[in-house]
């Protein structure tokens, strides 16, 4: 993989709060990585520190091989569509359109223009006169059409419809296929969009959790069911992440380890389905707020040992 | 595309292969390209285009440069071969597996094969 971005042993601090907690990890050229994580995990944190927007305290960001902040030539490569973007108060959408296409030279005013009409954005509405639904549509239009190399959206779906989120998926994945760029998307509808990630990146409580080719992470755990001793034992030789039991029956996420899989579950008595990448990222991030295998009910942890 | 099946890339090329199989994607014509992949089962292009490769290396699909996937002649039977040999181990050993909790012998179930054939 070639790295377009790197960020190396970061941290940031605010005050008493650390966002990030010597991070490290690299964003994929071309690709299309999500950055997972829950509220306060350090998303938000991470995008600004990659768009120079602030500067970390301490560690290395690098993108395009400089340093992001004040860098005109790493910016003007890069558009950041940020959650709950504001926009002058006398804006109308099609000034903010406007001002995009002067501060994007790849700026794709067909594309904008298509995009306005798929999500009903009438051009001359004041933009504070807009629902945060169709604000958030503006955020997509801008960040699509701005064809930037690098482009960053931080859970730019906020008050958008099944419908219109769906178009913007759409949307990305088909003007992506014909121009492949770096795109970076922070989401919790983690189901909505796993397909259309090549690359994951799952932090939590400013540390990275997860850093993985979303490929390779499909089928790499699953969720084991059957008689309590028999999961204990299955988990027992690979990574336990969640477990619940009822009565003398088990329910387990586990993460595979040394080449096992579905079939190993099999000769072991149990009955198995592949983790989603949803029920993957709940279990890890559950497992590292308890600093244990999370259950409920019984402990298997005991049975385990 | 399913995400709780396992990887994508592998559903994407199974997917081509039952069309060449049920022969509605014929040998010597083009098979979808990975963006068109992409676009209809909303999907990451890369993840397509890994499933179409993949059918490359099992000699099912061949590249035809600055064209396009095409499906091999001779695809068809191979891919028949291998379901067969692969037919015991995904439909007969979950059938003798159930059959063995439920105590049913091999003699009975040879039966019920027998009677649905009939039935047909």
């Amino acid at each position: 993989m070639t790295a377009v971005a790197t960020v190396q042993d970061v941290t940031m601090r605010f005050r008493d709060n650390t966002a990030l907690d010597h991070i490290s990890a690299a964003i994929e050229q071309d690709a299309i990585t999500g950055l997972l994580g829950r509220n306060g995990a350090g998303k938000t944190t991470l995008m600004q520190l990659l768009t120079g927007h602030r500067v970390p305290t301490s560690g290395r960001i690098e993108v395009f091989g400089a340093r992001p902040h004040e860098n005109d030539a790493v910016l003007s490569r890069m558009c950041f569509v940020k959650e709950g973007q504001r926009y002058p108060d006398h804006f109308r959408v099609r000034d903010a359109l406007d001002s995009a296409a002067m501060l994007f030279p790849a700026w794709d005013a067909g594309l904008a223009q298509s995009l306005l009409s798929d999500f009903d954005l009438p051009p001359k509405r004041p933009i504070k006169k807009l629902s945060r639904g169709m604000n958030s549509a503006v955020g997509i239009v801008i960040g699509l059409a701005s064809r930037a190399p690098v482009t960053l959206f931080d859970e730019p779906y906020l008050g958008l419809d099944a419908v219109a989120r769906q178009l913007f998926y759409d949307r990305l994945l088909a003007d992506y296929a014909e121009n492949p760029r770096t795109v970076v998307l922070s989401t919790h509808l983690i189901e909505e969009i796993a397909s259309l990630l090549e690359h994951v990146l799952l932090i939590d409580r400013g540390r990275v959790l997860l850093d993985a080719d979303a490929e390779s992470l499909r089928g790499s755990a699953l969720t084991v069911t059957g008689p309590r001793d028999k999961v204990a034992a299955f988990a027992g030789r690979n990574e336990l992440l969640h477990s619940e039991s009822l009565g003398g029956h088990s329910r387990a996420v586990i993460r595979l380890r040394n080449g096992a899989h579905g079939d190993d579950a099999r000769a072991a008595g149990l009955s198995w389905e592949t983790t989603n990448l949803q029920q993957l990222v709940v279990a890890m991030s559950l497992q590292t707020a308890q600093g244990r295998p999370s259950t409920s009910t019984d402990d298997l942890e005991e049975v385990t040992r | 595309m399913n995400e709780d099946a396992g990887p994508i890339f592998r559903q994407v090329a199974d997917q081509i292969e039952n069309a060449i199989v049920d022969g509605s994607l014929a040998e010597e014509t083009q098979a979808p390209s990975s963006n068109e992949l992409a676009a209809f089962h909303r999907i990451n292009p890369a993840t397509a285009a890994k499933g179409l490769n993949q059918l490359v290396a099992e000699g099912v699909l061949y590249k035809r440069r600055g064209v396009g996937m095409f499906v091999a002649t001779g695809a068809r039977d191979q891919l028949l071969k291998r379901r067969r040999s692969d037919f015991a181990d995904q439909y007969v050993r979950p059938l003798m597996t159930e059959a063995q909790k439920l105590g049913i012998s091999v003699r009975e179930l040879s039966a019920m094969i027998d009677e649905w054939e009939g039935r047909r």
